[in-house]
């Protein structure tokens, strides 16, 4: 049971402020599609709106090509995880999974049986009887999934559910969300701040900011061919310089010119910034003449275990990072040492910068 | 203990302790044990005092169901003879009509305190809460009396529903409910307020993000209601149901002004028996009854609510 989900022109107005603007996506049935922004950026009104809480001030909301205005929570084939996963603290956990079952009507061994079949399959079994309060962060978790999909959704969604764990616990919990949704071929619906989240689990990844979706493809584009400075800079680091296009494929800053690819939309008149990731860049005593490279003297060394990042800081002062594969033969450089970072013009781009990113009218 | 000694000294601390252990004992325990035990001596004339016949005995507890004469009911068609006393009858209907207004407290304030607490935009929430606390600032006697006045046949209640041509005749408002009806409208309306503010609290606790996923489940809102709003208020709920119950068993005011010919309130019975007959004892053993079968009460509630009463007491 699945079905696709798409946003006709959405936009959703609140009392001070517009919190999505003409917003438009089509999400495929079974696929794993996540809103990644910042807080205030729409996405949780996004998921209001799918799940029926709101209803957009205008556009369409479809769920499995069927106009959803007018239908409430409790009629859509849409199950949402909460970001607390308000599990009901005075029912025990199979009552909390069976829930939805007793709603419609189940009798008590149908739910049970039920509730047991989930909790296998999230892989909780033997804690029917017990109550949320004396569950793990992590059961409580796989209980919220299960009090989910009792209902057999066609759409999950699923509000930061990961967010209240700690780190070891919310990347197990990744893994299993993804094979959970995967077993289950329900469409799930994913919104998180967390980039790493969005790029582990995601089929497709849609980045947002301030109600307009700046980015959707899948993780590796989203990270590789970041559409603008926007997403160039809240997906993964970079080294950013300010500058302006001076012919084709060449971008003029304080340190020098250098060669790069561009981004779209960029112009010679449209304000553009030059994005390098610290994974691409090369650190050389001696760079070749005519490649990009700019002269840093190295401040701090942070060793992370399979790689180290080496802070360096150019001669305006402008702060650059390098990362380095943890190499015992070849040691990153000492604090204080006079090198050069160097990058290829594949891994260069000029980029629309953040605040020139395009909003609408509104 | 040693905060406030560190605090107040030796001299002070002191005074404090004593004044409330002399409150304590003086004017709460042995007034009350001193009656306890005047409930067991019979009501006798000076001259018997310490004699013979001032012996402890429980005649004073089993006056209520002293010379039952078998007394005629009809509930819903259905004729049947129980023995009854009058002061039986009396203390049964007691018990009957303050868990009846309990009850309708319990419903009149369930929806209001959902509304205040989870509906109601915060900014509006004061001026509300102050229309409904003025009222309690006038004293209990007042109020009792206004719904006296409201309530009287051909009273204002009266002429203004047979101007709008509602009634055509006169309604005397306190017969119905076996009588019991103008006292139930009167304790309920003195006494919603302890309804009211115990429900209102465990009201705010509640995350309203249950109630999403209840609704995002399919529930319908009465389900919702039923399996995670109320399981949740169920302290308050028994908290204040102590309390009216409690205040309504108690009162003496209201159905001193609101029962009708045919009614009457046990606090009443005690009242006479004390101040009219000048029968400490029996009063004394009429009140304890009537302590013992709140204490029953509470423990019922309790039970059927599953809490215990340091949830009550909060």
């Amino acid at each position: 049971m699945t079905a696709s989900v798409e946003l006709r022109g959405v936009s959703m107005d609140f009392e001070k402020y517009r919190a999505v603007d003409n917003l438009s996506v089509t999400i495929k049935p079974g696929e794993f599609f996540s809103f990644l922004g910042p807080s205030g950026c729409g996405k949780t009104t996004i998921l209001r709106m799918i799940s029926g809480f709101i209803e957009p001030t205008s556009g369409q909301v479809l769920i499995g090509e069927q106009d959803m205005r007018g239908f409430g929570p409790n009629k859509r084939p849409t199950a949402m995880i909460f970001q607390n996963l308000a599990l009901f603290p005075l029912m025990k956990v199979w009552e909390n999974i069976s829930f939805g079952l007793e709603v419609r009507g189940a009798d008590k061994a149908t739910r049970r049986k039920k509730a047991d079949e989930l909790l296998e399959l999230v892989e909780l079994s033997g804690v029917a009887e017990r109550y949320p309060s004396q569950l793990s962060g992590g059961q409580r978790q796989r209980v919220a999934i299960a009090r989910a999909l009792a209902v057999e959704p066609k759409v999950m969604l699923l509000d930061e559910p990961l967010s209240a764990l700690d780190l070891k616990l919310r990347q197990h919990m990744r893994a299993e969300l993804r094979a959970i949704q995967k077993r289950t071929n329900v469409t799930f619906i994913y919104i998180t701040h967390d980039q790493g989240e969005a790029l582990a689990m995601s089929d497709r990844v849609a980045v947002m900011s301030r109600g307009h979706i700046q980015q959707i493809d899948v993780p590796q584009k989203i990270y590789n061919e970041p559409a603008n400075g926007f997403v160039a800079g809240f997906v993964g680091e970079n080294n950013v310089f300010d500058g302006e296009i001076s012919s084709a494929k060449k971008f003029k800053t304080d340190v020098g010119e250098f060669a790069a690819t561009l981004g779209a939309g960029v112009s010679r008149d449209a304000k553009c910034k030059l994005f390098v990731r610290p994974e691409n860049t090369l650190l050389v005593a001696k760079p070749k003449a005519g490649s990009n490279s700019v002269a840093a003297r190295v401040e701090d060394v942070s060793f992370e275990g399979n790689f180290a990042v080496v802070h360096l800081r150019d001669k305006t002062g402008r702060k650059l990072s390098a990362e380095v594969k943890n190499d015992p033969a070849n040691l990153p450089p000492a604090i204080g040492t006079e090198t050069h970072v160097a990058f290829s013009a594949e891994n260069a781009r000029v980029l629309l910068a953040s605040d020139a990113v395009a909003y609408g009218k509104a | 203990m040693q905060a406030m000694l560190r605090r107040y000294g030796y001299g002070l601390s002191g005074l404090t302790v004593l004044l409330t252990a002399f409150w304590l004992l003086m004017l709460v325990i042995l007034p009350y044990l001193n009656l306890f035990k005047e409930s067991f001596r019979p009501y006798l004339i000076a001259k018997d005092i310490g004699g013979s016949k001032d012996i402890f005995t429980f005649d004073n507890y089993l006056s209520i169901l002293h010379e039952p004469t078998w007394t005629p009911h009809e509930i819903f068609g259905f004729q049947f003879f129980t023995p009854m006393t009058i002061h039986l009858q009396v203390f049964l209907a007691t018990i009957a009509f303050s868990c009846f207004a309990t009850f309708v407290a319990i419903v009149a304030c369930y929806p209001m305190a959902y509304y205040m607490a989870k509906i109601l935009p915060p900014k509006r929430l004061s001026t509300y809460l102050m229309i409904l606390i003025i009222p309690l600032w006038v004293s209990e006697l007042m109020r009792a009396f206004a719904w006296f006045i409201l309530l009287t046949y051909k009273g204002p209640l009266t002429v203004i529903l047979m101007d709008i041509g509602v009634l055509s005749d006169g309604v005397r408002w306190t017969w119905y409910l076996w009588g019991y009806s103008g006292v139930v409208v009167t304790l309920v309306y003195v006494y919603v307020l302890f309804m009211l503010f115990p429900i209102y609290n465990s009201m705010t606790s509640l995350d309203m993000n249950q109630v999403e996923a209840a609704r995002d489940l399919g529930s319908p809102s009465w389900r919702t209601h039923w399996r995670v709003v109320l399981p949740h208020c169920k302290p308050g709920i028994a908290s204040g149901s102590v309390m009216v119950f409690m205040l309504s068993a108690g009162s003496l005011l209201v159905p001193g002004y609101l029962d009708s010919p045919s009614s009457q309130w046990f606090t009443e019975v005690i009242y006479a028996r004390m101040f009219d007959q000048n029968d400490w004892n029996g009063g004394a053993a009429y009140a304890f009854l009537m302590v013992f079968a709140c204490m029953i009460f509470v423990t019922i509630a309790m039970r059927v609510f599953r809490v215990g009463l340091s949830d009550i007491a909060k």
